[in-house]
């Protein structure tokens, strides 16, 4: 499978204007690629996997193109899209505590939402069922409502759920941040398993939490203020980034074994800025270091080493 | 330490309620019946109880709502209605509220027997059927006034209310804010007012004008059927006397059409005010 | 679901003992003596007025001791036997009510069941579109806005009179008896509807305004936009959040059950329909304290009744009742 996006653009439509949430979106994800999202919240990340898969409003489609496998996907046509969701293109979402109907045996919902997109729920209930053992689910829980599972259950129930069909690509939102450690562990690696046991292609996995990210990521994507920022394989990202914001964030994170009284622990002084009416060009050049005058332009998202892609005129002007 | 977001959210507030049709179209209105409750009998040289004019005449320009089968200005008793419609609203719809307010803010917040005890008296108050029990205090004074009736509704009504801000105030005592005072030692009557109850407001705000037009209803139910107050006139008691003097096989609609379409007129308008005040304070109702 | 049984039944018990025990003060605390009243109607001379006064008073065990009043009464009560009307003496109360609550049944049922179940299905219909929305909810909201007496009079005047289509008192022409004929079924109808119209467009309004406010609420709810995720079509969507938003609205149909009684008793007033509601006016402006006793507690009892079927209605409807989870 390939995933390409070019130059996807979507704002937020608020009374007091538009948001201008994600700019010039461009990137690729191979076949089998684990791809991690990260960046600060309102970043933009939520919205990139949002418009991939349910561009609704206040969102809006500005421009650009997504194509996944080959066929280019109508993601500015609500209905259009229907077609592919769920079948070649899938999520795991943010609230995925609350994604079943309270009122619904679990089983009873999946058995409904199979058969409304013309899927035989009876054929599909042996594979169902090995999933469920394949997450560590007993299978007891199909006949059980929402609420009388745990919230690691409930993650987990929904992972199987969303994946059913093997889709091409597999969003993952967040779906770590509401767990308890030990419980994260586990649910990262059952992503990477159905990667590995080819029930999908290929993941992103949205996140804040870096440290998830260089577990199971083949590659990281690092978000800022809507515009791209870097991305490349994980080590390199973690070991030698080249983006002034992403340096940062990655000194920033505390370290373990370090103590910080020795180490001082550091943030990024300043905040990002509000999307309602954006600084132009890059737009973190207000808290960067090494920013400059031409820094007033979109830096391009170009790739300056091989896999390894940088928005930063500092190190374009470096690699001439 | 929180007055910067607490003036930032007011004025968020006021941004959105500038700007909301609901809010604004409902206010209107009501602002309207309020002006005219309160310049309305200074609009007329009669009073309400005076035969002024002709019996059963229709609207003219000398009495512009007609006048009733006795020969009184309809609009007269209208404008007087008006204000003790706007009273027993305020007083009844007020006394709820805050017996409402008390009763769900201790059972939420205190929890236990103490909110499981409370719970019990509103049920017990929900389940009967008020309005009858109304209509027999009511037949056992002889004498009753405006504010008695008002006291009555504001003493029965309140259980609505007092569900309502009890869930508010179970939802807002388990927020991190007012755990983080609590760790910081804060006295409780102190987190009361500076954490909870600016978070309630909107609740409370809400509240009360649904009590408001609730006892605006109630009220003029029980004036119709002649329950109401034994002196002086509200616009349910026109009704009565419309109903009463043959107003319907005499066709006398000017006697019963306003003072009903006054009332449902208010009621409707505090309900949409309402709406619109529900979308102002929750970010997700309001449309882009 | 043992549990959410036994905490109702609690309050019924209570609030039906309460209740019998107001409903039993309510002749002792009156201003003036119920039987002088009776009496007085029968213009009697000073001497027959006394002996008849201690003889009735003694019928009506108004001379024995207030606690064993107290106790006969709930003994009565479980015979049945609510005492004698003194406004249409000496007719037993019991029959009184019971000649009434056919009607009452006849009005209500119809009126609280269809206004309720049309109601939210349009509710639902109207949160469709935008457009329907904007159109639909003003005239709702006016609707539930409208006192009952007022809708009552309006219908009367524009049905009754100036449209001469239904007549506008009693509840059947008053030149028939009651006879089992088609005649008398129709006379029957027709003075049925204008009071069933008017219970129902003002619940309608009520109704049809929580439900759209609930589907809206649902329709925003976490689960129906994961099924959107996953390309799920508007109807199941639709289908579950009707569902959910079902609940809360059963519940209110318990809570509002005091206000569709009110609004009962002032339509029944305005069409001079004999229910409960119009005999308990009547016997309270008759000075009937042993009428007014029964009706209040037929009200009561019927209004628990009530609840309790609903509460069994929502332990069917919410499957999350029997395993536990929601207590209320």
């Amino acid at each position: 499978m390939s995933l390409r996006v070019e130059d996807l653009t979507v704002y937020y439509q608020t009374l007091r204007g538009d948001v201008r949430a994600l700019e010039n979106a461009t990137f690729s994800l191979a076949d089998g690629e684990i791809m991690g999202m990260a960046g600060e919240s309102g970043c933009g990340k939520t919205t990139l996997s949002n418009s991939l898969i349910l561009l609704t409003p206040p969102m809006r489609y500005i421009k650009g193109r997504v194509v996944l496998d080959g066929q280019e996907l109508p993601v500015s046509d609500i209905d259009g899209m229907n077609r592919y969701r769920f079948k070649e293109i899938s999520v795991v979402p943010q609230y995925a505590m609350n994604a079943m109907n309270p009122t619904r045996k679990i089983g009873k919902m999946a058995e409904e939402l199979l058969r409304s997109r013309g899927i035989d729920a009876h054929r599909v209930l042996p594979e169902l069922k090995r999933r469920l053992d394949l997450v560590e689910l007993d299978q007891d829980v199909l006949k059980m409502y929402p609420i009388e599972l745990s919230g690691g259950m409930k993650q987990r129930m929904v992972m199987v759920l969303s994946t059913l069909m093997n889709p091409s690509l597999l969003l993952a939102d967040e779906i770590t941040s509401a767990l308890d450690v030990s419980t994260q562990k586990a649910v990262a690696e059952m992503l990477v398993g159905f990667r590995d046991h080819k029930i999908v292609k290929s993941i992103i996995v949205i996140t804040h939490d870096i440290s998830i990210l260089y577990q199971i990521a083949d590659s990281i994507l690092i978000m800022y203020a809507g515009q791209l920022a870097e991305k490349g394989p994980t080590e390199t990202v973690i070991h030698s980034p080249r983006h002034p914001y992403t340096k940062l964030l990655i000194t920033s994170l505390p370290k373990v074994g370090a103590k910080h009284d020795v180490t001082q622990l550091e943030g990024i002084p300043g905040k990002p800025p509000l999307l309602l009416d954006p600084p132009e060009g890059c737009r973190f050049r207000e808290r960067c270091p090494v920013a400059f005058e031409k820094c007033v332009e979109v830096p391009p998202f170009l790739e300056l080493d091989p896999d390894h892609f940088v928005a930063c005129w500092k190190e374009i002007e470096s690699n001439a | 330490m929180a007055q910067n977001p607490d003036e930032k959210k007011r004025n968020e507030f006021l941004y959105f309620a500038m700007r909301n049709n609901k809010l604004k179209i409902g206010a209107a209105i009501i602002l309207f019946f309020l002006v005219l409750a309160a310049i309305g009998p200074l609009l007329t040289d009669n009073e309400p109880t005076a035969f002024a004019g002709p019996m059963s005449d229709p609207p003219s320009a000398e009495f512009w709502f007609g006048t009733t089968f006795f020969g009184q200005d309809v609009f007269a008793q209208f404008v007087v209605g008006l204000r003790a419609t706007f009273l027993v609203g305020a007083i009844g719809g007020g006394l709820a509220t805050v017996i409402g307010m008390l009763v769900g803010f201790i059972a939420g917040y205190r929890g236990g027997i103490i909110d499981e005890a409370l719970n019990v008296l509103t049920n017990i108050v929900l389940v009967i059927p008020t309005f009858a029990l109304l209509l027999i205090i009511a037949a056992y004074l002889e004498v009753r006034g405006l504010f008695m009736e008002s006291v009555l509704i504001g003493l029965t009504a309140w259980p609505w209310a007092a569900r309502a801000i009890r869930a508010q105030t179970l939802s807002l005592r388990s927020r991190e804010f007012v755990d983080l005072a609590r760790m910081s030692a804060m006295k409780p009557l102190r987190i009361i007012f500076t954490e909870i109850a600016p978070n309630m407001m909107s609740y409370l705000v809400m509240a009360f004008i649904l009590q408001f037009g609730g006892a605006i209803l109630i009220a003029a139910t029980l004036d119709f059927i002649g329950l109401g107050p034994t002196t002086g006139f509200s616009l349910g008691i026109m009704m009565q006397y419309a109903v009463l003097w043959g107003a319907l096989p005499l066709g006398t609609w000017w006697w019963f059409v306003p003072p009903g379409a006054a009332i449902a007129a208010i009621v409707g308008a505090l309900y949409f005010m309402n709406v619109g005040l529900d979308e102002v304070f929750n970010p997700k109702l309001r449309e882009t | 679901m043992r549990r959410y049984f036994s905490r109702k039944l609690l309050i019924y018990l209570i609030t039906f003992f309460l209740a019998v025990t107001i409903d039993w003060l309510i002749p002792r605390l009156m201003p003036g003596d119920p039987i002088q009243n009776m009496l007085s109607r029968a213009a009697l001379n000073a001497n027959a007025a006394e002996t008849m006064h201690t003889y009735y008073t003694h019928a009506f065990q108004l001379d024995l001791p207030v606690w064993q009043q107290y106790l006969s009464f709930w003994n009565a009560l479980f015979h049945g036997d609510l005492g004698i009307s003194t406004y249409l003496f000496p007719t037993p109360v019991a029959k009184v009510i019971k000649d009434a609550v056919p009607y009452d049944i006849f009005l209500l049922l119809p009126s609280i069941l269809l206004s309720w179940w049309a109601g939210n299905k349009f509710g639902a219909f109207a949160a469709r579109t935008k457009r329907l929305d904007n159109t639909v909810l003003p005239i709702a909201y006016l609707l539930t806005a409208t006192p009952y007496m007022w809708l009552g009079i309006l219908l009367a005047w524009v049905f009754g009179i100036i449209l001469g289509w239904f007549p506008i008192a009693g509840a059947y022409s008053f030149t028939m008896g009651t006879q089992l004929t088609w005649v008398f079924v129709g006379s029957v109808l027709k003075h049925w509807f204008l009071p069933f119209a008017s219970l129902f467009l003002v619940g309608f309004g009520g109704w049809a305004i929580g439900m759209r406010n609930m589907i809206i609420y649902e329709l925003e709810a976490d689960y129906s936009h994961y099924l959107e995720a996953l390309g799920a079509p508007r109807r199941l969507i639709r289908r579950y959040a009707f569902r959910n938003a079902i609940l809360p609205q059963l519940s209110g149909l318990a809570l509002q059950l005091g206000v569709i009684v009110a609004g009962a008793l002032v339509t029944e007033v305005v069409f001079s329909y004999p229910g409960i509601g119009y005999l308990i006016l009547s016997a309270i402006q008759n000075q009937d304290y042993f009428l007014v006793q029964g009706c209040f507690l037929f009200i009561i009892i019927g209004v628990l009744l009530a609840n309790f079927l609903i509460d069994i209605a929502y332990v069917i409807v919410d499957p999350r009742t029997r395993k536990g989870m929601v207590g209320e």
